[in-house]
């Protein structure tokens, strides 16, 4: 049996472990691991996690178990400093000594230190390990900034560490401009700039000549005379192969450092070989983690003896993730020694920069840098590597997407050889075959079983637009069910519940479901019930979730707020005389919501009744903004009022808020209207925007605030306002019918086959032959609305339900609430 | 603090029986908050499994006293309840968090006895 050691637990090394194992068990080839740092091997990639989670377990590549498990050896904390190649054997600094028959050094670097006077001195660190990080964060503790030495990708990655400790953050560069290896100079300018309103400070085109300070550093001198004052240095000024090992057993490095090694990354030794960044292979080190792996495969194969092919150089295309920007640096992204031509787009607003390279036939993709938007990097790497022909427009690669246009070259056109995840080597070609033959059905069993997905993870939404392509090709749609009680979309369930007349939850479980049901599920459900006959919610109130089920939204602390319905944001004096009684009656903190309406906070769940009574007789009627129902229509205050407007906003808005008051969906709706295109209701920021026009109204559907911004697009133009009724009650209850749970207009018309177009087609032109059908929907869903507030006030066994104690009148001793501005607000968690 | 005051009790080790409340006093699958001196512990009425479950009333994720208003339901054939504030969902049975790595909570035995509602607490 062969005993290879490794020397090196670093991502790398570990990854050779992973990739060995799986070709070749114990039972062939005994494996010892030999690592400095005290911890087993974690992700440097993701290092500067570290400073916001403090974990260090979750950056750990495998945990300890994982090495006894696959009977690998693992001694931690132990530095080998000799080997004999004679005696095949390594000894360790404590004496140890191992015989092997192949030895892989995964050695890696250490942190480049520029010969600067004053590097000795306190306060001075480089940015390599965790203990590093340990030492700059306890030193950070005392300091108002700190300044990173390097502007390359790790010192941004510094840079950002050092701004989420809470210190300014300074970056010197040498270079007139950042990431001087991956940007151009208008790429790396838009990304200064970006950077600098984060509150990050460059200083480029600087040679550090000393560090200053008696004991501790005080500042940095520049070879310009200029000095900048700093509690810190962050060395991140390059990386040094760690080749020590190799030059004390006479095996060739190169100039600058780095074992030598061929194709096979054998170094002059045939039974020594070096992975990751102490190999120098054609006189380059590749600083990245996919090529290290690519080499642990390469070498695990020839150890497991089963087929490789031999490492031809790779890719240092990159993608980061920044403080609020990212970047992206793909083939030849400079074009510094090639002919060819340029596309640049640059929007300094936004602050994107994107430029392709092309050959000079303009035929081929060579490179390109991104900056502010990344979202197409993934095939446009993929379009370089593959050598794939260029659309007949190019400079549409990095267009902005205009509304509706398609996007081409997707993920079906690559070839099968495309690489789409390169930390784990996985080609599109493999990754369809395993999906097809292991017939997975889910990104999760994808990422265990084809390990595609698990390193960098910027690979997975190919992964997931891949996935998609070949279910649909498959036949085997992956049902859209809605948790393991139903195998039922919520559309199909949305039909079973309306055809078969079922009021209850109990009853359509019984009939169509398994289990006990989960909070998946019942929600779901409710709404739909909701949805098709507008029943009371608190009759079947465990079903609801919380917000829904005491008819107020839970806040931090268990309090809730409270929100009366105020139409178009419209309200009388002695309405709103009366939300201050009542606010200051039950100690409420009051707000102006964003859509014209009063929240009052810190209810506690026993008051909700008493303070409900007292809003419903002074005439305010609940406003739902605990459900996922229509919440406000917002208006602007149209022509009544303003010198501008065209039509009346409010009197419209009112109209259609009361219109759909009440109305249950399967995510919360949002509405407005402007009088005039100046669109002060900003209306095309809601799920139905309406905006006046000279002839009438123009009617916008589909646009959200929230996570992903979207702006509405147009449905009907200069319609009147009985059609744009009719269109919206036709909208409404087509996506009511339709979306499935939890998604808002936008997220259910881009899933649409067709997509708004479609939408427009059953909406306006009728194409389905259900327009009349949705509309008296709609009709029986409005004429059975009644305030449910109202009820609930009126009907004391529901009121009873409103209490933190079952057996106790006292309120939940544990809600506590400080001052802050004249009200309150809850102490925090 | 939440760690002392809450602990699992098995039903061997019940020293005390405190009345909760008739059975009618809870809702169909759902649960209601009891207060016993300091302690508040949700008890569950799982109608469509037949069974009653306890739990103290604090999330342990964020220390939210709101099981109580959870939804209850299965995950394969473990009773749960979810959280209202985050959906950390945790067994009655074990106490255990189903889908991410919170501790566990305390659970508590219940007993039905002539239409009313019993838990089980170890003094």
């Amino acid at each position: 049996m062969k005993h290879v050691i490794v020397v090196g637990n670093g991502m790398v090394g570990y990854k050779f472990c992973e990739k060995l194992r799986a070709k070749a068990d114990s039972t062939k080839v005994k494996v010892t691991v030999i690592g400095e740092e005290v911890l087993p091997a974690y992700d440097r990639v993701h290092l500067s996690e570290y400073f916001e989670t403090g974990e260090k377990e979750q950056l750990l590549m495998a945990p300890r178990d994982w090495y006894a498990e696959n009977d690998i050896e693992l001694i931690t904390g132990t530095l080998v400093n000799h080997i004999n190649r004679e005696e095949k054997a390594v000894s360790t600094y404590d004496g140890k000594h191992f015989h092997y028959d192949m030895l892989v050094l995964a050695t890696g670097s250490s942190a480049f230190v520029p010969p600067i006077p004053g590097v000795e001195k306190q306060g001075v660190f480089v940015y390599r390990t965790l203990e590093d990080l340990d030492a700059i964060m306890a030193y950070g503790k005392d300091c108002q900034n700190a300044t990173v030495i390097g502007g390359g990708l790790l010192g941004l990655e510094a840079a950002k560490a050092v701004k989420d400790m809470g210190l300014t953050a300074h970056v010197v560069e040498m270079a007139p401009r950042l990431m001087p290896r991956q940007l151009d100079d208008r790429g790396a300018k838009m990304l200064s700039n970006t950077l600098e309103k984060m509150g990050l400070q460059f200083h480029l085109s600087k040679r550090s000549e000393s560090i200053v300070g008696a004991d501790a550093v005080t500042g940095l001198a520049f070879q310009d005379g200029e000095i900048l004052h700093t509690d810190m240095v962050i060395i991140s000024a390059g990386i040094k192969p760690r080749d020590e090992l190799a030059r004390q057993c006479g095996l060739p490095v190169g100039e600058r450092g780095g074992v030598v090694v061929d194709g096979e990354l054998k170094t002059a030794d045939p039974n020594i070989f070096a992975i990751g960044e102490v190999a120098l292979f054609e006189g380059m080190i590749y600083g990245l983690v996919a090529p290290g792996y690519e080499m642990a495969e390469i070498v695990a194969a020839q150890i497991a003896e089963v087929d490789y092919t031999p490492f031809e150089g790779a890719d240092m295309s990159t993608k980061l993730k920044l403080v609020g920007t990212e970047v992206g640096s793909f083939g030849d992204a400079l074009m510094e020694s090639r002919e060819g031509t340029s596309i640049v787009m640059e929007d300094q607003f936004k602050g994107i920069y994107k430029r392709i390279n092309l050959s000079a036939d303009g035929k081929r993709l060579l490179g390109g840098v991104l900056v502010g938007d990344t979202s197409r990097y993934n095939i446009l790497h993929q379009m370089v590597l593959n050598e794939m022909p260029l659309p007949p427009h190019p400079e549409d690669l990095i267009a902005e997407a205009r509304e509706g246009a398609p996007v081409g070259n997707g993920v079906a056109d690559l070839p099968d050889g495309a690489q789409v995840c390169s930390c784990e080597n996985v080609t599109k070609g493999a990754l369809c075959h395993t999906i097809e033959k292991e017939e997975l059905l889910t990104l999760d069993a994808i990422k265990s079983c084809t390990k595609a997905g698990t390193g960098c993870g910027g690979c997975v939404p190919m992964v997931t637009d891949l996935m998609k392509e070949l279910h649909k090709k498959m036949g085997k749609e992956v049902r859209n069910v809605i948790c393991e009680h139903f195998a039922y979309s919520r559309q199909e369930l949305f039909s079973l519940v309306k055809v078969k007349g079922i009021r209850t939850y109990r009853e359509l479980l019984a009939a169509y479901g398994k289990g006990n049901g989960c909070e998946v599920c019942k929600p779901a459900v409710a709404s739909i019930l909701a949805s098709c006959w507008n029943e009371l919610v608190a009759k079947q109130s465990t079903i609801q979730d919380t917000n829904d089920r005491f008819l107020a939204n839970i806040q931090k602390g268990g309090s809730y707020s409270v929100v009366p319905r105020i139409p178009g944001g419209e309200i009388t004096p002695d309405k709103l005389i009366v939300l201050g009684q009542v606010a200051k009656k039950y100690d409420l903190y009051l707000k102006i919501t964003g859509g014209q309406r009063i929240d009052m906070f810190g209810a506690h769940v026993g008051d909700l009744p008493d303070i409900w009574e007292e809003l419903i007789n002074a005439g305010f009627e609940s406003g739902h903004a605990y459900g996922k129902s229509l919440r406000t229509v917002k208006s602007c205050v149209g022509s009544t009022w303003c010198r501008y407007g065209l039509h009346d906003s409010v009197s419209f808005a009112i109209e259609v808020e009361n219109r759909y008051k009440g109305l249950r969906a399967p995510h919360k709706l949002k509405g407005g209207v402007s009088g005039c295109i100046r669109e002060c209701a900003e209306a095309r920021g809601k799920d139905f925007g309406i905006i006046a026009t000279e002839k009438g109204w123009n009617l916008y559907v589909a646009g959200n605030g929230g996570s992903k911004p979207q702006h509405a697009q147009l449905l009907a133009a200069d319609i009147s306002s009985e059609d744009c009724i009719k269109y919206l009650d036709r909208f409404l209850m087509f996506y009511i019918k339709t979306a499935e749970p939890l998604n808002r207009t936008s997220t259910w018309i881009s899933k649409l086959e067709g997509g708004l177009d479609y939408v427009k087609d059953v909406v306006v032109n009728d194409c389905l032959g259900i327009g009349e059908e949705l509309e008296q929907e709609m009709q029986q869903l409005i004429n059975v609305y009644s305030c449910e507030w109202k009820e609930v006030v009126n009907n004391p066994e529901l009121r009873k339900r409103f209490r933190h104690f079952a057996n106790s009148d006292e309120k939940d001793p544990t809600i506590k609430f400080e001052p802050m501005r004249e009200q309150k607000k809850p102490v925090n968690w | 603090m939440i760690d002392t005051l809450y602990k699992t009790v098995m039903p061997d080790a019940v020293k005390k029986w405190e009345l909760a409340g008739l059975v009618t006093d809870f809702p169909e699958d759902g649960g209601e908050c009891f207060r016993f001196g300091e302690l508040q512990i949700a008890v569950f009425n799982f109608t469509s499994r037949g069974e009653w479950y306890a739990c103290q009333n604090v999330c342990p994720h964020k220390l939210q006293a709101a099981l109580s208003r959870g939804m209850i339901g299965s995950a394969g054939e473990e009773p749960k309840v979810a959280c209202p504030f985050h959906k950390k969902t945790f067994s009655l049975k074990t106490g255990q968090n189903l889908n991410g790595d919170e501790k566990p909570i305390a659970v508590y035995p219940v007993k039905v006895e002539e239409g009313k509602v019993y838990v089980g607490l170890p003094s």
